[in-house]
């Protein structure tokens, strides 16, 4: 539990209505967001992470719907907030930069317009107060400020990228949720991006959400990191220990699919098989048909969040420990 | 590596400039320039790089996709200016066939994934009957672990994973017998938890069957674990080159040591270093000068005025650096 968390994330369940069965893609998730925290949410694509920011930020629609759970952010319950309401707390209280930042840009506007209308939305109207924060937040991000006069298709990948960001910071919110906002970019890019939104986060003091499905990257910036695997949150920690020890098998298995550039050369085999479908999900445990550790429980018994250490592990091999 | 092996394929002073800007531009962007190439039979070439930096480009030089606009490809010892007829063009692609990068574009939705095979075999392998080519497809999609393979060819694309996709890609390039799979960033677009199992189906390929593999990526971990050799490019022309272990333990390039800096691994110390925001630059219309060194951290005067060219670092080690690779250029 965190003491006043700024986000706390309640038993949020979500579905795909589909012609059979409905897909849960969230199941049950919950954590909290403490105040300037940095949350790392990782997992195979189609697990879920872009629907549950959707479900947090309030930007679900159909056919995804909201069948439980609560969102509350700085006291306040934003499920079901629409309209006004939630875009006045958008960008002011909380920002999103969406995984297709890219094309989350308007291509046919120049940065500074795109800049204006968030604010003159949050009923900026001063002209040079507009410009003079244009400026700033750009050079926050590293860009010079010439660029507010291009279109998007102007810059870089890597550019475009940081001009999201630094639109995501343009009311000062203390909240900005990121969904894989690096998938797009070299190494090289992904990197100085990272660095420059950690620095970012120290400065300002913002608590960041950021999602990727790249563990070896946001390992190394996250204060705590939530592995999710078919839905559900299958290891929730503090990240170094996570990754000095990982105990879901999952979560292992991430991390023995990176290759090493410093260590021993070492043959590795990732994990076999693929997520299972959400809308056909095994007996038991759900990683059952993947696991190195499996044993014949898993497939009877569903395994719930155990505590182990610092971590809360949903496998059956740490049902005993949590005594 | 045996050193005295003849090259599968090499490239001599190999160029590829792209006219831009209006029709009366005389801007001409420098995508590779002045590169020497060589794949040796039984081997995993790594060319690895930012975004920009001219990785398919090469890809597609080799491919003969695009034409060079100086310098030359020799496949066997013989110049790619030799294949002209269409013949001999799906001839050379049956030999020297190229995987892509995205597996859920590069496939037909609307056919089975056997269709794409057969009719593949069809176009490069027309000596083949229609029994030799159904026995093809069949081991090929085998011998990259999709089995059974009867069962699978009748399967559509959607039915299939990111992995299974790629590697029906494998599969189709692996049915030619080539002797050369050009492979641009076949992985970065699966999940990591698959990853490897490609990498790992390459690194067999080449062991077993004996397939070389130019392999691309940004990623020089991943490059670490399949390759032998590894070239390092920088804004289309090589900074370093030589094998893995060596380059990427001993790096000598500036630029090398910076890629190096930016690898997540989650076994290594978790450290902030400050960002490097620079970019690789648009090489047009170029003049002398060293192209890394507007964020190169070791620059000297020269390096305005004077391109560096490769030099010995050790044996089979080059790289194109004043300062750090200093000596005279290499004999050839
Ligand atoms: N519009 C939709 N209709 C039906 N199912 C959907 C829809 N959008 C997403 N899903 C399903 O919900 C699950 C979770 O999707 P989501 O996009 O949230 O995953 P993700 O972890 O963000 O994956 P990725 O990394 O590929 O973006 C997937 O199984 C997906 O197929
Ligand atoms: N057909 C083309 N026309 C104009 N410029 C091109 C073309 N193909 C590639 N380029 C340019 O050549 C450079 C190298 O591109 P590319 O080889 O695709 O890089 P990489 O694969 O390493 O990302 C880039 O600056 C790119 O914009
Ligand atoms: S509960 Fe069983 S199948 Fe699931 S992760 Fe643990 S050991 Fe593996
Ligand atoms: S030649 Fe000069 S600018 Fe280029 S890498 Fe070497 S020191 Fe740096
Ligand atoms: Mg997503
Ligand atoms: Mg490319």
């Amino acid at each position: 539990m965190i003491a006043d968390p700024i986000l706390d994330v309640a038993d949020i369940t979500v579905e795909y209505s589909t012609a059979g069965e409905p897909a849960r893609a969230v199941d049950h998730v919950s954590f909290q967001v403490a105040r300037g925290e940095f949350l790392g949410i990782v997992g195979e694509s189609g697990c879920g992470k872009s629907t549950l920011l959707f479900a947090i930020a309030q930007l679900l629609s159909p056919p995804a719907e909201l069948v439980s759970g609560s969102v509350t952010f700085k006291g306040r319950d934003m499920v079901g907030l629409v309209g006004e309401t939630l875009r006045a707390m958008r960008w002011r209280d909380y920002s999103v930069v969406m995984q297709s930042a890219m094309n989350a840009l308007n291509p046919v506007k120049t940065v500074a317009a795109q800049y204006e209308d968030a604010m003159r939305a949050h009923g900026m109207s001063d002209r040079r107060r507009i410009r003079a924060r244009s400026q700033e937040v750009l050079a926050l991000v590293g860009i010079d400020a010439i660029h507010l006069k291009s279109y998007p298709h102007q810059l870089s990948g890597g550019m475009r990228q940081r001009v999201m960001i630094a639109m995501a910071l343009l009311l000062s919110p203390e909240l900005i949720v990121m969904d894989e906002p690096t998938s797009a970019l070299d190494v090289v890019a992904q990197r100085s991006l990272m660095v420059q939104v950690k620095e970012l986060q120290r400065r300002l003091g913002f608590a960041v959400i950021f999602v990727t499905h790249d563990m070896s990257l946001v390992g190394h910036f996250s204060d705590r990191l939530a592995v999710m695997y078919a839905g559900r949150i299958v290891e929730i920690g503090p990240t170094r220990p996570l990754f000095a020890n990982p105990q879901h098998p999952y979560t292992r298995g991430l991390l023995d699919s990176f290759p090493s550039v410093y260590g021993p050369k070492v043959p590795l085999t990732g994990i076999p098989g693929a997520p299972p479908d959400l809308s056909d999900l095994p007996s038991g445990c759900r990683f059952r048909p993947r696991c190195p550790k499996v044993m014949p429980r898993c497939a009877e018994i569903e395994p719930a969040l155990y505590v182990s250490g610092e971590a809360h592990v949903r496998c059956l091999l740490y049902e005993l420990a949590d005594g | 590596m045996a050193e005295e092996t003849a090259p599968l394929l090499e490239t001599r002073a190999l160029a590829r400039h792209f006219h831009i800007g209006g029709l009366f531009s005389t801007a001409r962007l420098h995508a590779v320039d002045d590169l020497d190439l060589v794949i040796r039979p039984r081997e995993i070439l790594a060319v690895v790089g930012e975004s920009g930096s001219g990785k398919s480009t090469i890809a597609r030089l080799l491919a003969k996709v695009y034409e060079p606009t100086s310098g030359d490809i020799l496949f066997r010892c013989r110049s790619l200016r030799d294949v002209r007829t269409r013949a001999d063009l799906l001839a050379y692609r049956g030999q020297v066939p190229m995987v892509f990068q995205d597996p859920f574009s590069s496939l037909n939705p609307v056919h089975p994934i056997g269709y794409a095979l057969l009719r593949g075999l069809a176009l490069h392998q027309p000596s083949l009957s229609a029994n030799e080519r159904e026995a093809a497809a069949v081991r090929a999609l085998e011998s990259v672990g999709l089995s059974p393979a009867r069962q699978v060819m009748a399967r559509y694309p959607h039915e299939m994973s990111g992995g299974q996709r790629q590697r029906v890609g494998f599969a189709q390039a692996l049915s030619y017998q080539p002797s050369l799979v050009l492979a641009d960033e076949p992985v970065s677009m699966l999940d990591v938890s698959i990853r490897i199992g490609v990498l790992n189906l390459m690194a067999r390929l080449c062991a077993e069957d004996g397939i070389s593999f130019l392999y691309i990526t940004h990623d020089i971990a991943s490059a670490r674990y399949v390759s032998h050799r590894i070239v390092v490019m920088y804004a289309g022309r090589v900074a370093e080159s030589g094998p893995t272990e060596d380059v990427l333990h001993r790096p000598v390039h500036p630029y090398t040591r910076l890629l190096l800096s930016a690898v997540p691994d989650p076994r290594a110390p978790i450290t902030l270093t400050a960002a490097d925001t620079g970019e690789p630059p648009r090489v047009v219309n170029p003049g002398e000068g060293c192209r890394f060194r507007r964020r190169c951290p070791l620059a000297v005067a020269k390096c305005a005025t004077m391109t560096p060219m490769l030099s010995q670092a050790a044996p089979g080690h080059q790289a194109a650096c004043h300062v750090t690779a200093p000596s005279g250029p290499t004999p050839k």
